[in-house]
């Protein structure tokens, strides 16, 4: 079936600004499971402008399946509950341009490479930036995505975290300059 | 590559060049008039650019290369669902956060929450924020010398309803100086923070009101450079929203993007 053709203009996007802290900032926002849950998995890094600085007035939003790699359609995101699994969450970026989240790693389809959705957004950054974070371990996903093999090594890279000695998910995002992040448009 | 200790964030607010408001709307026509050409060269243009250098602090946080074109997955095509567990009835009204009444123009802005193909968006998440009725954010970052209103905090938030329309009672905010360059001034504005029917739907935008003077100064408003794009994002005023000896009414209806994709996800539903 064709996609009829849109009737409505969208409305664009503008930044976040300087002082969005305590209008999207909520309780227990960036653990989207309790810390010490079975499972729980520690996601980090920084955010850099293209200078190399740590960006310290930034937010990231991330959206990632369960475990089953299925999709959460459960409700509660903002009012959490320490059971419920919505798959979405929120970490705004510290003093030192550091984020990061308590989350369970998403599983995926079969022989599909497994992600959580990120936008990234700041003071300065005229508009969201939607970008992917790969999970490392599935070196074969990996290796046969369509999407990921289309890029350039350094590229590719900036796309898929790592992971430290103790297990944790470890990913920069590099808003501008060497080692910049690949956003995307759908 | 060293890693950098971060200043503090207070510092980064003011542009260090600081042009005049004659030297910036200079820059923005000549921003739009070369966006325009590109347009007419048959080049694809975002509705708003990242690269806008007359908003002095987007010249390190803009990418510098085009955003890659992918098909989304189904993490992508769906949203986070959200609905009333989420938000308490009372978060849409920011005039009865605090024990008095907020100082200022008591006001209601309504609207409708659509996808492109003008279906509603309906149990989604609105978020909002502004500054009080004398240009003033809470944030403490804001040294703005302005009065805080004990009585307004300035944030709220909302879910549609099953038609795609959500409603929020404030108080109109004041324009607010920020330091882009000397004397600038930000026209009055409310952030929407908004989900749509899929996480490529996601949008974070800002609603004004209709006349301002400020408008064709203000580096952030004219990221977006085709004027009825702007337009888009100015509030109706709707004496039919106006309610009698109690608040003046707006209307603001927002149109989150596609991809086509969305299409088919959200016609299966």
């Amino acid at each position: 079936m064709a996609v009829p053709a849109r009737t409505l203009r969208p409305t664009p996007g503008q930044t976040v600004g300087p002082f969005f802290a305590y209008g999207v900032s909520y309780d227990r926002m960036h653990q989207v499971v309790d810390p010490y849950a079975p499972g729980a998995a520690l996601l980090g890094g920084t955010v850099y402008d293209g200078a190399g600085a740590p960006v310290p007035d930034a937010f990231v939003e991330i959206f990632g399946a369960d475990p089953d790699g299925r999709v959460p359609r459960e409700r509660g995101a903002f009012r959490r509950d320490d059971h419920t699994f919505t798959g979405f969450g929120r970490a705004f970026t510290n003093d030192d341009g550091h984020y990061e989240f308590f989350t369970l790693e998403p599983g995926a389809a079969t022989g599909r490479a497994a992600f959580f959705a990120a936008i990234v957004y700041a003071r300065g950054l005229p508009d969201k930036l939607h970008t992917r974070i790969y999970l490392p371990d599935y070196e074969a996903a990996l290796a046969d995505d369509a999407f990921l093999a289309s890029l350039s090594p350094g590229e590719r890279a900036s796309l898929i975290a790592s992971r430290t000695p103790s297990g944790a998910l470890q990913h920069d995002i590099r808003l501008q300059g060497e080692g910049e992040t690949v956003f995307l448009d759908f | 590559m060293t890693p950098q200790t971060a200043v503090a964030p207070e510092s980064l607010l003011a542009a260090p060049d600081q042009a005049s408001q004659r030297e910036i709307t200079v820059e923005i026509g000549s921003l739009h008039a070369e966006l325009e050409r590109r347009e007419r060269a048959g080049e694809r243009i975002r509705l708003t650019v990242h690269d806008f250098p007359a908003y002095r602090s987007s010249v390190l946080r803009h990418p510098t290369k085009n955003l890659k074109l992918v098909d989304p997955e189904t993490i992508e095509l769906l949203s986070p669902a959200f609905g009333q567990r989420d938000v308490a009835a009372v978060e849409s009204d920011l005039t009865i956060q605090h024990a008095g009444v907020p100082l200022g123009e008591r006001m209601t802005v309504r609207g409708r929450l659509t996808d492109s193909w003008g279906r509603p968006v309906a149990n989604q998440l609105i978020e909002i924020w502004q500054a009080n009725s004398a240009g003033r954010y809470i944030h403490q970052r804001d040294q703005h010398p302005a009065p805080l209103d004990p009585n307004f905090t300035g944030a709220g938030r909302a879910i549609t309803n099953s038609s795609g329309e959500y409603a929020f009672t404030t108080i109109k905010p004041g324009p607010y100086p920020w330091k882009n360059h000397v004397n600038a001034w930000r026209p009055a504005h409310i952030h929407f923070s908004v989900f749509g029917s899929s996480f490529t739907q996601r949008l974070v935008t800002q609603m004004y009101f209709p006349g301002d003077p400020l408008f064709a100064l203000d580096p952030i408003f004219n990221t977006i450079w085709r004027q009825k794009d702007r337009e888009s994002l100015i509030g109706v005023y709707d004496h039919d929203l106006t309610s009698a000896e109690w608040a003046t009414g707006y209307r603001f209806d927002i149109v989150v993007d596609g991809p086509d994709a969305t299409w088919f996800e959200n016609e299966s539903e």
